[in-house]
């Protein structure tokens, strides 16, 4: 994990002004929460507000950026500055506010249709060039706010409105996607488990750089009980990362992994090999590859399925390289407008 | 031997070869030359799309037009008076453009028997009597190079490299141009690679004694300075100019400068000489795609930047749906749209005028956008302190027009005095907690300035403006979400009366004797063209004026009366008529259309004709 900056600010956070003594019912707006009932929005909405005092930022310093969707309907929820913006294209716009305001926490709200359909093109790109900003990936796996049509991350097969013979596109695996798209901060976390959602989101804000989390999201309406097989804590196949810690899990943590073929990833009984077999969690690995092979671990079925951070490296962030270049072509001097429009070549008349 | 000199009063010469050749600094640097000395000019480079089509073809010519006089001038020229062929390829994709009895230089060492057959020439044009029309100097460009530079370390190919100097160098001594800034230019570019630079000033020189000693040229020309308003002068082309204006608009609106970009000809030279000038603070962002380019500039816009996103017609489509998002948050945002030959790809690097429509109306919903259009290469200037004055005054995206011909045109510019450059920073501040909080403590984002009809500029950082925006329709006043028909038919008509009622200059008219029956209006760059056309025509004896649109949208409020105190009014437009139908639309004046979309621009010649004929009706 990145270190802690000495003025004890979380590392996303150092040009941001400090400001303490706020509570998640400052970050509520006066605007009427309309998603449906049992959304798994309410819960990383409620998750996400109580977390935001923790960032010891002011208010009016954190703004919250959404494309559209069901979950990009969240800026409207949070008393701070936020645009509601367009289809996709929510990673854009905050990448030119955060280049430009580097005294800003900036935070990208977004969906699997939003992120990994419309908008895939801006969310590598927004991931390989480390902008300081935090991507939270609400994935149902589903269309909601257009009523039920299959999403980038629907299993194949899938029967939606729109695919009534089953849907025929093999699915995108968001975590694999941002490790192949650079990303130096991927982590995965579920809108149930408020606890580990927080830890979650305060690691990528201690991160200087673009930050990828998704978010496993129940839609009761159109997509229920997608992730029923890890909601449970006790479930069987849900993998707690916890870096510097040896990857247990399964009942009673009987369960740990070693290095298959390939460089393959593969659950073992814990006592079936020497303990220095057993894989331990590194987020810091600059080769992607162990994060990569942890986020394929469960494809499909959920039989073994990480969450927590998969990875965190730390990079300069695009914004502190821009500002740098910037600082250092004023070194001497700021420019000089009649300078510059005269150029080299001038002439004189009369 | 002495030779005769001859006073002309302008002249128009063409350099044309390979895209290997470097046609374009040969033309850069005779057009430097030409500055310097003093006399008035006007440019047009014409280059291929492709960055090397296949050598000594038609598809790989690349040309460099340059008029220039002893009085001021309008436009680059409508046909050469010399035109310098540096290949088969060269001679016949232009010689049709030569008028019967002008110069005709050509290299002759090119003309072998497989250059011919490339471009299709059965026989030898210099030999077989086809060129008799005109009055030809066949020179071996190329071997004289060769020879000139026999004593130096070269290659062949290196040596051959030079003969573009050479040329010019003749051209110069032609001309009496003063050849100290080419000189000058080739140390700073070969300064490192002494060789190189050695084998140019040679071939330079060498091209220049040429023309001192050789029977083949028996008359220089001279063309006196031109009397131009005092003052110092650069010579500029649109998109060096239209980069300028946009620093200058940032210093001016006390912002800082954020260019969201995306590669795409004929804008990239915007976002590469803005990326030079970061000791201005400006920040360029080369974005993934048009529409992350434009999208940053909103974000960078919401965070209090002068922010700007640079493109020509396929990619400002691309903006589009930004640009609704702009309009529905009321956030200034300047597109440049340096428009091309179009649709689709169309011809890249060929100069039209067909995005009018685009700029007006290419959005979803009722989505007013002002748009503005530079009339020069250096007027680009202007035109974007004006965008951007619009922009941040009225918190609203704005248009700004040029085109491929304006980018890489260029003229010479009378340098503005920096302290005169209007203060745009006087015509908006951030709103504050002070200044637009009400009594009962609330925020209102959508609360109009009843003169601009501007809704507050409350950037992120601003203590208890907190505020949420977004493309869903928002509350009159309070811009909360509102789904509410009235308060939709009321947002509606706010945008579009905000837009209506922005300030504009009237529409000045140039009518001298005030008894014209005809008044040509024109946008954008044929502003050159149109105003050569009617000097001829005035020449002629015609009565004819002349009006200029800077400002598409709105238009001036004097338009309507302008148009309707003439019996007949003419819109000559790069496109089939996009301006003719608004001003049919919105004066109900039967506006007559002048077309050509060649992807050039109009000849001073086709539009005087053009004049007359609707002169001859009247
Ligand atoms: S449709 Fe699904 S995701 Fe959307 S608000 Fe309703 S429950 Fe939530």
């Amino acid at each position: 994990m990145s270190e802690v900056s000495p003025h004890g600010r979380l590392a996303s956070l150092t040009l941001v002004p400090h400001a303490t003594g706020l509570a998640a019912k400052d970050f509520k707006s006066d605007q009427e929460v309309r998603w449906c009932p049992g959304c798994g929005d309410y819960a990383i909405l409620a998750a996400f507000q109580a977390f935001l005092p923790t960032l010891e930022a002011p208010r009016e310093n954190i703004v919250v950026v959404s494309g559209i969707g069901c979950s990009s309907r969240l800026p409207y929820y949070v008393n701070s500055y936020g645009m509601h913006s367009i289809h996709g294209r929510a990673p854009a716009i905050a990448t030119g506010l955060a280049a430009s305001r580097p005294d800003l926490s900036v935070w990208v709200i977004t969906g699997d249709g939003d992120a990994l359909s419309i908008g895939g093109n801006h969310l590598i790109h927004a991931l390989r060039r480390n902008v300081n900003i935090k991507v939270l990936l609400f994935n149902n796996r589903i269309y909601g706010l257009t009523k039920g049509q299959y999403s980038p991350t629907s299993e194949q097969g899938k029967v939606t409105k729109s695919t009534p013979f089953g849907s025929l596109d093999y699915p995108f695996n968001p975590v694999s996607l941002a490790l192949g798209a650079e990303a130096s901060f991927v982590a995965r976390s579920v809108d149930s488990d408020r606890k580990h959602l927080q830890s979650v989101l305060t690691a990528a804000a201690d991160h200087q750089g673009a930050a990828f989390i998704e978010i496993f999201q129940n839609c009761p309406i159109f997509n229920d009980d997608a992730f029923a097989p890890i909601k449970e804590p006790s479930a069987p196949g849900l993998i707690r990362l916890s870096h510097g810690q040896p990857v247990r899990f399964g009942p009673d943590g009987s369960l740990g992994l070693t290095y298959g073929p390939y460089g393959a990833l593969q659950a073992v009984a814990a006592d079936s090999v020497p303990e220095s077999q057993l894989v331990v969690h590194d987020v810091t690995r600059d080769d992607p590859t162990y994060a990569f092979a942890l986020s394929r671990l469960d494809n499909r079925d959920f039989s073994h399925t990480p969450i927590g951070v998969f990875r965190s490296v730390p990079r300069p962030s695009y914004d502190s390289l821009m500002a740098a270049q910037l600082e250092k072509a004023r070194e001497g001097g700021e420019g000089d407008l009649a300078k510059l429009l005269a150029g080299n070549d001038t002439w004189e008349v009369g | 031997m002495t030779k005769q000199v001859q006073e002309l009063d302008h002249v128009i010469i063409r350099f044309a070869g390979d895209s290997g050749d470097g046609m374009q600094l040969t033309g850069d640097r005779f057009t430097q030359e030409t500055a310097v000395f003093g006399n008035d000019l006007s440019t047009l480079p014409n280059f291929p799309a492709e960055i090397r089509a296949p050598a000594g073809t038609l598809p790989g010519v690349s040309s460099f037009q340059l008029h220039f006089a002893d009085h001021d001038i309008l436009t680059p020229g409508d046909a050469p008076d010399v035109l310098v062929a540096m290949n088969p390829a060269a001679l016949k994709a232009n010689v049709t453009d030569l008028p019967r009895g002008k110069d005709l230089i050509v290299n002759t060492d090119e003309f072998t028997k497989r250059n011919l057959q490339k471009v299709g020439y059965d026989k030898n044009p210099i030999e077989d009597g086809s060129l008799s029309a005109y009055h030809v100097h066949a020179v071996p460009l190329t071997s004289l190079t060769v020879k000139a530079l026999q004593d130096q370390n070269l290659s062949r190919k290196d040596a051959e490299r030079a003969k573009n100097m050479f040329a010019l160098g003749l051209l110069s001594w032609l001309y009496g141009r003063p050849a100290e800034g080419t000189l000058n230019f080739l140390e700073q570019k070969f300064g490192k690679r002494p060789e190189i630079y050695k084998a140019n000033v040679t071939a330079f020189h060498a091209g220049w004694n040429f023309g001192e000693t050789t029977e083949a040229f028996s008359v220089r020309y001279e063309v006196k300075p031109a009397a131009l308003k005092p003052g110092t002068y650069r010579n500029i082309t649109g998109n060096t100019a239209l980069a300028y204006g946009l620093i200058a608009a940032a210093q001016l609106a006390k912002l800082p400068l954020f260019l969201g970009s995306y590669p795409i000809t004929p804008a990239s030279d915007v976002l590469h000489e803005l990326s030079r000038h970061k000791k201005f603070g400006v920040r360029t962002f080369q974005a993934e795609d048009e529409i992350s380019a434009v999208g940053s500039a909103l974000g960078a816009a919401f965070g209090g930047a002068l922010a700007v996103t640079t493109s020509s017609g396929p990619g400002i489509i691309l903006k589009m749906e930004t640009a609704g998002l702009a309009v529905s948050t009321e956030l200034p945002l300047i597109i440049v749209d340096v428009q091309r030959a179009g649709p689709s790809t169309g011809m890249p690097t060929k100069t039209e005028q067909a995005d009018l429509l685009l700029a007006l109306y290419g959005r979803n919903g009722e989505s007013p956008v002002p748009v503005v259009a530079a009339a020069s290469p250096s007027d680009c200037f202007n035109a974007a302190i004006e965008a951007a004055r619009i922009a941040v005054t009225y918190r609203t995206p704005v248009i700004l027009l040029s085109d491929g011909y304006l980018a890489n045109g260029s003229e010479p510019w009378l340098l503005p005095d920096v302290a005169a450059l209007p203060d745009l920073s006087q015509d908006f501040a951030f709103a504050t907690q002070e200044t637009h909080v009400n009594g009962d403590g609330e925020f209102r984002p959508f609360k109009r300035d009843p003169q601009t009809l501007a809704r507050p500029w409350a950037i992120p950082g601003t203590p208890g403006l907190e505020h949420r925006i977004g493309g869903i329709e928002k509350a009159d006043g309070a811009g909360t979400i509102s789904y509410d028909p009235d308060n939709h038919d009321l947002m509606v008509r706010a945008r579009q009366a905000k837009v209506d009622g922005i300030t504009v200059p009237d529409l000045e008219v140039d009518d001298p004797d005030g008894r014209a029956k005809l008044l040509v209006l024109g946008w954008g760059s044929t502003y050159g063209s149109i105003g050569a056309a009617i000097r001829r025509s005035r020449r002629a004896g015609y009565q004819v004026a002349q009006a200029h649109l800077r400002h598409l949208n709105p238009f001036p409020a004097n338009l309507g009366d302008v148009l309707r105190s003439y019996e007949k009014v003419l819109v000559p437009e790069i496109n089939l008529g996009q301006l003719a139908l608004l001003l049919r639309g919105k004066y109900l004046v039967d506006v007559i259309s002048y077309n050509r979309v060649r992807g050039l621009p109009f000849q001073a010649a086709e539009l005087a004709g053009a004049i007359e004929e609707v002169l001859s009706h009247v």
